[in-house]
């Protein structure tokens, strides 16, 4: 072996994560798919007796995050969410140092190695499900440091505070820092219901706290996996079969190896992807070009888009799941003197995170490291332990910041690939991906159609609905446990059966359709995005059936739910909703409650041609219950609007022949600066409630708050995404 | 062999003369600033600096670069007064999310700068439009542009 290993693998993860000498706390992250699955206010997980503290990372219990209080004072704590974005190494920054009485910048932050089972960063849980617990093992380690301190100094636990990560006397003004007794502390019981500040006495927590990934980040020193330089590594580039199940059916090898640095050429074991490895990407590229894999196309050669919609039309009738009901939803639209019905179809999206898909990967005789950004380490960590047959002690991932994660790293096939391949060299290997190969070799957000009907009485108000949603369960594959009995995914629940509103007669069915040739995954909102442009798009079609203004109408409905109504007024009032609007200007609204957190939104648009949309104006009001970090809960929700407002235009994934037609910028259109709108307000409601999620929310909202103005603007319903599709003039026809 | 003058400093590159500008620094001399999006110029990225403008790395064969100088994010002197501003408004405003795509908008804002101090939203949109953001941060690099603009004043 030519290269030295990146560092020894260590006896235990105590000794890894290196409490030697000082105080190292552990605390149990509940898994966050509670918070998704549930998408209630409440995530099963936040359980005050999941949060327990434990003084020592072995044993069975497995804890997942850490504090570290070293003897000289420095302060590190190992976190199992990852960066991608979201701003969540701020806000777990925030809860302990609110705790623990220390200041932000003393916290340096360290990516947890897989362990607990439960280092999935998604479905907007980070704050929901790490409240309770980040700030309990921030209070348990502050009691333990000043128990420590005043056994030194023999004086009353009361005279005694912190500040600035010291423990300060407060009669003779004496002070110790941390460090000084961290090894003192650490022989202590960990109480186990450590006493929390009260919230009016935070300093921190509910104030716009700066970013702490900023500088690195703006001065280009953040390290991304693709920026990874592990010494003697070789960049290797791949290309699949561009059909899913197709095989490799020849190549140039001569030709790949004839182009200067090119190192080799490997194929995976089970012949459906190629890597060429070189001394740089470029070089690889090359390689790949000369190379000219031709391919046995495999069953799935005949899948076309029309294909996946046809399925999901087709699932409009025939059997389903009744996922949700209440009443006799049937029986009263049967019996209804008037009903409506509306059928919605969602295309299937790629990610098309900025940091294309890219890891590296050393495997040696007696371990294996593994240097990417990904939003599932456990997986990454399994997979390289299955396919090397290696212990799981033996294998390493190192978590690099995340350049977009959005659900395409919660997927982990991409490590897969590059510990196959790594396995066929002697040193260690980087793959990236081109961005034709992330874009045709995505795991895409599902197409769906649904279908509402509402019964209703004279003022236009629904008696009743039924829903049925057609459509791939993304956790039958994802993890099948998530299945309930019945074959329903509860991630499908979020928007839909989960709304501000109540219905007196409710039945939601689930016909489900797995897309043939395609793997479907999570994508930013995943049910919540689905579900809340067909629910919000309904509610706005019945108000304008009524005759009533849209926000009146919603308004109407939500007379029991003084959360939803509170952020749905003041919407109204920050976005002029009364007021009169600029000759050909037309406004949409949306509310919601999905991932925990409420939230109504109004858009200002102008079309110009009924293919140019001008978005001149988004108003937001969020009601996420305690806000943590106010500047950053704004700055999700603009990013999540102009996320989804880059899909709900533009973006379908089409196929021909069984491949993905878009395979770069220039044929998947991602929202530039000129595009975004003008303006967005976001405003947010004061709450003491516990947070709700937040990554989500903007990005649930985009497609139905923009369809419901440009419906405004046209006259005419917009059931079909992307909105530009040619289709939303074909459903013209269905109006009235 | 190819001689490149990069922040400053000579390099002998020995990679064919085709191979794009991105690949070289990244790759062959280990500057990672510069990032890797989508290799056709569609994204800006990778933008960098060729004698001041904007150009983007990842279609610039090093065979054309010749004498032009180039600079990239990580050799700008935190000093100099421009880049100073920009990185300052973008940490004030807490512009990045994700960040992958934030040294290309700062070097494409740096240049714009240096050509129009005092920018208006029509000009920032037409300079900044050819580089992508996906977290969507588009609302705070127009404001963090004007507020270094001021700052500059």
């Amino acid at each position: 072996m030519s290269t030295p290993a990146p560092r020894p693998t260590l006896a235990s993860r105590r000794q890894m994560l290196g409490a030697g000498g000082g105080l190292l706390l552990a605390t149990f992250w509940p898994t966050p798919r509670h918070g998704r699955a549930q998408g209630a206010s409440v995530p099963a997980g936040m359980a005050p007796e999941q949060g327990l503290l434990v003084e020592n990372a072995q044993g069975a219990f497995a804890p997942n995050a850490y504090i570290r209080i070293a003897p000289d004072n420095s302060i590190t704590l190992i976190l199992p969410n990852v960066e991608m974005g979201q701003g969540i190494y701020t806000s777990s920054v925030m809860l302990i140092a609110e705790e623990l009485g220390i200041d932000m910048a003393q916290v340096a932050i360290e990516a947890a190695p897989p362990g607990g089972g439960a280092e999935i960063t998604g479905g907007s849980t980070s704050v929901m499900t790490e409240w309770l617990p980040l700030r309990q093992a921030g209070a348990a380690a502050r009691s333990m440091l000043v128990q420590a301190a005043v056994t030194r100094w023999q004086v009353p636990v009361a005279e005694c505070t912190t500040r600035s990560a010291a423990i300060i006397h407060v009669p003779t003004k004496r002070s110790l820092p941390f460090g000084a007794v961290a090894a003192q502390a650490a022989t202590l019981p960990v109480p186990q219901k450590p006493t929390l500040k009260d919230p009016a006495t935070y300093t921190l927590l509910g104030r716009p706290q700066h970013r702490i990934d900023s500088a690195v980040k703006v001065q280009g020193r953040a390290i991304f996996g693709m920026d990874l330089q592990v010494p003697g590594q070789k960049i290797g580039t791949v290309a699949a079969c561009p059909v899913v199940g197709g095989t490799l059916a020849g190549m140039n090898k001569a030709a790949a190896l004839a182009i200067r640095g090119v190192q080799a050429v490997l194929v995976n074991t089970a012949n459906t992807t190629v890597c060429v490895v070189a001394d740089h990407y470029w070089a690889a590229r090359k390689g790949l070009r000369a190379l000219k894999p031709q391919w046995h196309d495999g069953p799935n050669a005949h899948v076309t888009t029309q294909t996946i919609y046809d399925q999901l039309h087709d699932g409009l009738n025939g059997p389903a799941i009744v996922a949700n009901t209440k009443g006799d939803a049937p029986a009263v639209i049967a019996h209804a003197a008037a009903t409506h019905t509306a059928t919605y179809q969602q295309p299937l999206l790629a990610h098309a995170t900025m940091e294309p898909i890219n890891c590296t990967a050393h495997v040696r005789p007696d371990g294996c490291d593994i240097w990417t950004g990904t939003q599932i380490a456990d997986r990454a960590r399994d997979t390289a332990v299955e396919l090397t047959g290696l212990p799981k002690d033996k294998v390493n991932v190192h978590c690099q910041y995340i350049g977009g994660g959005f659900g395409r790293r919660l997927e982990h096939e991409y490590v897969t690939q590059c510990v196959e391949f790594a396995r066929q060299v002697p040193h260690p290997l980087k793959i990236i991906w081109s961005r034709e190969e992330d874009l045709t070799h995505d795991r895409y957000r599902p197409a769906y159609v649904d279908q509402m009907t509402a019964a209703l009485d004279s003022k236009g108000f629904i008696t009743a609905l039924t829903h049925r949603i057609v459509g791939p369960a993304v956790v039958a594959r994802w993890d099948p446990p998530e299945l309930t009995k019945d074959g329903y995914d509860e991630d499908l629940s979020v928007a839909t059966v989960i709304t501000p509103y109540t219905y007196p007669a409710y039945r939601l069915e689930f016909a489900r359709r797995e897309a043939p040739g395609i793997v479907t995954a999570w994508w930013r909102g995943v049910g919540g995005t689905r579900g809340l442009f067909v629910v919000e798009g309904f509610i706005d079609e019945l108000a304008h059936r009524a005759g009533a203004d849209p926000v009146a109408y919603r308004r109407a409905m939500l007379a029991r739910n003084p959360r939803a109504l509170a952020v749905l007024d003041k919407a109204a009032q920050a976005a002029g909703w009364n007021t009169p609007l600029p000759p050909g200007r037309a406004r949409g609204v949306a509310v919601q409650f999905a991932f925990g957190s409420y939230m109504a939104s109004i858009a200002e648009v102008e079309m110009p041609e009924p293919d140019n949309v001008i978005i001149h104006r988004v108003t937001a009001v969020v009601d996420c219950g305690r806000v943590l970090n106010p500047d950053q809960v704004i700055s999700q929700i603009e990013g999540g609007l102009i996320f989804g407002f880059s899909a709900a235009l533009y973006n379908e994934i089409t196929l021909e022949g069984g491949r993905v037609q878009q395979s770069n910028f220039n044929t998947w259109r991602v929202m530039r600066m000129n595009e975004a709108p003008c303006k967005i307000d976001v405003l947010l409601m004061p709450s003491t409630e516990d947070p709700g999620g937040i990554g989500e929310v903007g990005t649930a909202a985009a497609a139905p708050v923009l369809a419901n103005a440009m419906a405004a603007a046209q006259g005419r319903r917009y059931r079909t995404l992307p909105l530009l599709s040619p289709r939303n003039g074909a459903d013209h026809k269905e109006q009235g | 062999m190819l001689s490149l003058n990069i922040n400053g400093q000579s390099h002998q590159v020995d990679v064919d003369p085709d191979t794009p500008l991105l690949w070289v620094l990244r790759d062959v001399l280990g500057m990672n600033a510069t990032k890797f999006g989508c290799g056709i110029a569609q994204c800006g990225a990778c933008t960098v600096h060729m004698d001041g403008r904007a150009v983007r790395a990842c279609n610039l064969p090093v065979g054309l670069i010749g004498e032009q100088r180039i600079s990239t994010l990580e050799g700008l002197p935190p000093t100099d007064p421009v880049t100073k501003a920009v990185q300052d408004a973008w940490v004030a405003l807490d512009v990045v999310q994700c960040g992958y795509c934030q040294p290309g908008q700062i070097m494409a804002a740096i240049a714009l700068l240096r050509a129009v101090p005092h920018p208006t939203d029509e000009q920032i949109d037409s300079a900044m439009s050819a580089n992508l953001c996906r977290c969507g941060t588009y609302v705070r690099i127009r404001a963090a542009i004007h507020h270094a603009a001021g700052a500059l004043a």
